[in-house]
C-alpha cells in the first residue's frame, strides 16, 4: 500500500460504524491484537552507526524488510537493537523515505549500490519521487548500456564461432562482422572498391573526351571508349550480383532481408544494367533506358554499409521528418503567395516572364532562397515592390527555420527517447499500481479462503492466517465490514466474468435471486471453491444452457426429510453447510453433482441422492458452463 | 496613438496578475494549521495523552501543513477500497467529519470524530451516523439522501462482487431501510426514530460493541 495510508486505516476502520444501521448483518468480530500497541523507539544499529525512530514509523510499509517481521532476523539480544552490517550513508535515505514517504536518489552515489541497498531492505524503485525519478532512471540506463556495451565488445564480433555453426551462418556473419575473418575483410574492401569504381565510372563517361580522329564533334567519353566502359560496368554489376546473391544465401530470414533498405538500394543498383541486356537496341525504348541509368548513382548509397557516419544522418533525417514537412509546407504555402502575386504584378507587362502563375514559383523559389538568377526579373513598380518584401520574407521563412530544424535534429531526438522512455514509465507505473490493487484485493480474497473469517481463537487458526500483520487483519476486516453491510461480496476479475456469461443467457423470478442472495451470504464462512460449486447448484437466477438442465435438490441430500422450500428452512441447511466447514472435501463433495458430458434434454431429472462421502471431483473450471436450476419442491 | 492605448491598457492587467499570483502564493503557504494544546484536546476528547500523541504524529507525518483537504481525503480513502470506487462515499465522510464547514478537515476535528466514533456512548454513535446520512444536515433523513448514501456504499464495492450488483440493489436496502425506520410512514425518518429503532436492533447493538478498541 502506498505511503503511510497505515496511518488512515484506524480512522477508516471507525468511520466504518457508519455502516452499522445499514447492515443488513451482524458485522464480524474484529482481529484482537495481542501484540502491545504501545509506540515505543526502535534503536537501528548500521555499522556502528545508531539511528532511532519510531516503531510506527517502520510499520508503515508493512511489505519492506524494516516493516514486516523480517528485521526480527536482525535484531540483537544484548544490545537490544537492530543490527545491520550495510552501509550507514545509504541507509540515511532508507530511512527518510519512511520518514516522509518519499524516496530520493543520492546523485552523488552509484547507481548499482544504491539498486542493490534498495532491493535488500525490500524497496521497490518505482517509489522514487518524481523529484529524482529521472535522473534515477538516465543513469540506470547508461550504467546498462555501458555494461551491455562492454558485454558485447566483449563476446560476439571477435569471439569464435561456435564450431558447429552452419556454412551459412559463418557466411552471414563474415558479411555483417567483416572483422571477424581475414577473407571477410578482404571481400568487405573489394566491395568497396568496386563501389567506388563504379561510381566514378559513371562520372567520368559522361566528360567529353578528345574526338576521334576524322571528327570535330566532341564526344563523351562513355561513347568514345564504350567497350571499356561496359566491360567496367559488367564487372562491377557482376561482383554486385554475386554479392547480393551471397547474402539473400546467408540472411537468416530471407523475407526480412529483402525488405531492409539496404537490400532494395542493392536491387535498384544493379538492374538497369539486367534491364538494359534486355531491352532491344530500340530508338523508342532507348530513351527509357537512358533514364535507367540514373538509377546507377543508387550505387553510392551503397556506401552507407561501409560508413557508419551515413546511417546516423539517415537515422536522423528520418526522425525529423515532421520538421522538415513542416518546413516544407510553410514554403510551399509562401511559395503560392508569392507567386500568385507576381503573377497578378506582372500580368500586363508585355513579353513578360511571368506567363502563368506555376511559372512565377519559379521565380519566388530562386528570389526566396536569395539566389536570384535573373533570368525572371519584374518590370512593374508593384512587382518590384512585391518581388523585394518575397526575398525580405524568403530570408525570414528560410534562414530561421533551419537553425531551428539544426538544433531540433538534437532536441527531438533526445525529447523522442525521452518521450518512449516516459511512456514505457507510465505504462510500468500504471501496471504497477493496478498490479498493486489486485495484490490487496487478491490478498483479501486469498485471506477469505484461507479460511481467516472463521470466528477462530488462536489454535484452530491456520499458519498462513497467523502470520498476516496486524495491518493487514485490520484491513481484511474493513473489507469484510463492507460486505456485510451491502450483502455482497468480494470476488476477482475471473469469477465475475464466469458469471457474466452464465447470467447472460437468462434470468429468473425476483424471488429465486433473493433466495440465492441469502444463501450466497451464509455460505461465506466456506472455501471459495466449494462456496463457487454450491452456489452455481444453488443459484437459481442462472438459467438454462446448451439445453442441459439438471433439476438439483442439494440441500435435500442432507436431511432426510423434505422440507418445504422456505427462507428459514433454506437458512437452517445453510447453516449444516456451515457446521461441515472443517471438512471442506467432503461439503465439496456432497454439494457437487457432475453433469455428464452427454446431457438428457430433460426438463426434470430426478433428483440424484448423492451420498455423503462420496468424494466426486469434478474440475471447478467445468463449471463454468454448467448451469443448473434449483427445483422447486 | 491607438499603439499607445493598447500598450497602456495590457500594463494593468499584467499588474493585477503579479498581484494575484503573490496573493495566491501567500494563500498557499499561510494553510498551517496548529492544533490546540493537548491538555485542551484531552479534555474535550476521550482519548488519554498518549494516545493523543500517536495519532498526532501519525496526522502531521501524512498531512504536514495540519490540515485535510477533500481531494487528499478521497485519495487516502480510495486506497482502502482498490476495486470500486470510494470518492463519493468519502467526500460524505468528509463532510461529516468536517463539522465546521470549511472545506478542510484539521486535527481537532479529526480527534473529535474519532472520539465520539470509538469512546462515544452508544447514542453519540448513533448520533453521528444520522449526521452522515443528513446529507443536507437539516434534521431527516429522506429517501434521496438515503439512496445517495447507499448507492455511494455500493460504489465502494466495485465490480467484481458475488451476487452481480444490480441496479435496484440499492433502492431494495434503501427500502428495506425505511421499512424498518420510519415508524410513522411519512417518508422521513428523524433522529429520534432512527435512535430508537436502532436501539432495538440487537444486530446493530451487538456490532457497536466490536469497534471499541480500534486504536
Amino acid at each position: 500500500m502506498a505511503a503511510g495510508v497505515a496511518t488512515w486505516l484506524p480512522f477508516a476502520r471507525a468511520a466504518a460504524v457508519g455502516w452499522l444501521p445499514l447492515a443488513k448483518k451482524t458485522m464480524p468480530k474484529p482481529p484482537v491484537d495481542k501484540k502491545s500497541r504501545s509506540d515505543e523507539i526502535l534503536f537501528v544499529n548500521v555499522s556502528g552507526l545508531r539511528f532511532q525512530t519510531w516503531k510506527n514509523t517502520l510499520d508503515r510499509y508493512p511489505d519492506t524488510l524494516l516493516g514486516s517481521s523480517e528485521k526480527e532476523f536482525f535484531y540483537n539480544e544484548d544490545t537490544q537493537e537492530y543490527f545491520f552490517d550495510r552501509d550507514p550513508e545509504m541507509f540515511r535515505h532508507i530511512l527518510n523515505f519512511y520518514r516522509t514517504g518519499k524516496l530520493h536518489y543520492p546523485r552523488h552515489e552509484c547507481i548499482q549500490a544504491f539498486d542493490e541497498e534498495l532491493a535488500f531492505y525490500g524497496i521497490v524503485p518505482e517509489i522514487i519521487g518524481d523529484c529524482c525519478m529521472e535522473e534515477y532512471r538516465d543513469r540506470k540506463k547508461e550504467n546498462q548500456e555501458r555494461l551491455a556495451e562492454d558485454t558485447e565488445a566483449g563476446e560476439a564480433t571477435d569471439a569464435p564461432l561456435p564450431p558447429d555453426s552452419t556454412a551459412r551462418e559463418r557466411l552471414w556473419r563474415a558479411f555483417e562482422n567483416p572483422h571477424t575473418s581475414t577473407m571477410a575483410l578482404v571481400f568487405y574492401y573489394v566491395t568497396g572498391f568496386f563501389i567506388a569504381v563504379s561510381v566514378i565510372a559513371n562520372v567520368v563517361e559522361t566528360v567529353p573526351c578528345r574526338p576521334l580522329k576524322g571528327s570535330t564533334k566532341d564526344l563523351p567519353c562513355g561513347e568514345k571508349y564504350s567497350l571499356a566502359f561496359f566491360c567496367m560496368d559488367t564487372a562491377c554489376v557482376l561482383i554486385f550480383t554475386f554479392e547480393y546473391l551471397m547474402r539473400l544465401f546467408a540472411a537468416p530470414s530471407r523475407c526480412k532481408f529483402m525488405r531492409s533498405v539496404m537490400s532494395v538500394i542493392d536491387v535498384v543498383a544493379i538492374m538497369p544494367y539486367y534491364i538494359g541486356l534486355v531491352m532491344p537496341e530500340n530508338e523508342d525504348v532507348s530513351g527509357a533506358f537512358v533514364t535507367l541509368r540514373v538509377f546507377r548513382v543508387f550505387r553510392i548509397f551503397k556506401f552507407s554499409r561501409h560508413s557508419q557516419g551515413l546511417r546516423i544522418l539517415g537515422y536522423t533525417l528520418k526522425s525529423c521528418a515532421s520538421e522538415l514537412g513542416f518546413l516544407l509546407f510553410s514554403l510551399t504555402m509562401a511559395i503560392i503567395i508569392f507567386a500568385t502575386v507576381m503573377f497578378y504584378a506582372e500580368k500586363g507587362t508585355k513579353g513578360t516572364n511571368f506567363t502563368s502563375i506555376p511559372a512565377s514559383f519559379w521565380y519566388t523559389i530562386v528570389t526566396m532562397t536569395t539566389l536570384g538568377y535573373g533570368d525572371m526579373v519584374p518590370n512593374t513598380i508593384a512587382g518590384k515592390i512585391f518581388g523585394s518584401i518575397c526575398s525580405l520574407s524568403g530570408v525570414l521563412v528560410i534562414a530561421l527555420p533551419v537553425p531551428v530544424i539544426v538544433s531540433n535534429f538534437s532536441r527531438i531526438y533526445h525529447q523522442n527517447q525521452r518521450a518512449d522512455k516516459m511512456r514505457a514509465q507510465q505504462k510500468v507505473r500504471l501496471a504497477r499500481i493496478r498490479m498493486a490493487k489486485k495484490g490487496t484485493t487478491n490478498a483479501f480474497l486469498q485471506y477469505k479462503e484461507d479460511g481467516g473469517l472463521q470466528d477462530h481463537d488462536g489454535d484452530n487458526s491456520a499458519l498462513c492466517v497467523k502470520n498476516r500483520s496486524s495491518f493487514e487483519h485490520q484491513h481484511h476486516h474493513l473489507l469484510h465490514c463492507l460486505e456485510k453491510t451491502t450483502n455482497h461480496e468480494f470476488t476477482d476479475e475471473l469469477t465475475y466474468s464466469e458469471m457474466c456469461m452464465t447470467e447472460s443467457v437468462g434470468y429468473r423470478t425476483s424471488r429465486s435471486t433473493s433466495l440465492s442472495s441469502q444463501q450466497g451470504v451464509a455460505t461465506s464462512c466456506c472455501p471459495r471453491r466449494a462456496k463457487r460449486r454450491a452456489i452455481r447448484l444453488a443459484n437459481s437466477t442462472v438459467s438454462v444452457s446448451r439445453g442441459s438442465v439438471q433439476e438439483l435438490d442439494t440441500l435435500q441430500i442432507q436431511k432426510c426429510s423434505a422440507r418445504p422450500q422456505s427462507r428459514s428452512s433454506l437458512n437452517a441447511r445453510t447453516e449444516d453447510l456451515k457446521l461441515n466447514c472443517e471438512d471442506r472435501d467432503f461439503t465439496a463433495a456432497i454439494i457437487s453433482i457432475p453433469t455428464p458430458p452427454a446431457n438428457t434434454p430433460d426438463e426434470s431429472l430426478p433428483p440424484s441422492p448423492a451420498m455423503p462421502g462420496i468424494l466426486r471431483n469434478s474440475r471447478s473450471g467445468s463449471y463454468a458452463h454448467e448451469t443448473v436450476k434449483i427445483s422447486s419442491l | 496613438m491607438g499603439a499607445l492605448m493598447v500598450i497602456f491598457s495590457v500594463q494593468p492587467k499584467q499588474r493585477r496578475k503579479r498581484q494575484d499570483s503573490v496573493e495566491d502564493e501567500l494563500e498557499l503557504s499561510a494553510v498551517r494549521h496548529r492544533p490546540e494544546g493537548l491538555e485542551q484536546l484531552e479534555a474535550q476528547t476521550r482519548f488519554s495523552r498518549k494516545e493523543l500523541q500517536i495519532l498526532y504524529r501519525g496526522f502531521k507525518n501524512e498531512c504536514p501543513s495540519g490540515v485535510v483537504n477533500e481531494d487528499t481525503f478521497k485519495d487516502i480513502y480510495s486506497q482502502f477500497f482498490p476495486q470500486g470506487d470510494a470518492s463519493t462515499y468519502a467526500h460524505f465522510l468528509f463532510n461529516a467529519f468536517d463539522t465546521d464547514h470549511n472545506g478542510s478537515v484539521s486535527f481537532e476535528d479529526f480527534v473529535m470524530g474519532l472520539s465520539i466514533l470509538l469512546r462515544g456512548s452508544v447514542q453519540e454513535k448513533l448520533n453521528w451516523a444520522f449526521n452522515l446520512y443528513d446529507i443536507n444536515k437539516d434534521g431527516y433523513i429522506t429517501k434521496e439522501e438515503m439512496l445517495d448514501i447507499m448507492k455511494a456504499i455500493y460504489d465502494m464495492m466495485g465490480k467484481c462482487t458475488y451476487p452481480i450488483l444490480k441496479e435496484e440493489t440499492p433502492r431494495q436496502h434503501v427500502e428495506i431501510f425505511f421499512q424498518k425506520m420510519d415508524k410513522n410512514k411519512d417518508g422521513v425518518v428523524t433522529i429520534d426514530e432512527f435512535i430508537d429503532c436502532c436501539q432495538n436492533d440487537e444486530n446493530i447493538m451487538r456490532s457497536m460493541q466490536l469497534f471499541e478498541n480500534v486504536i
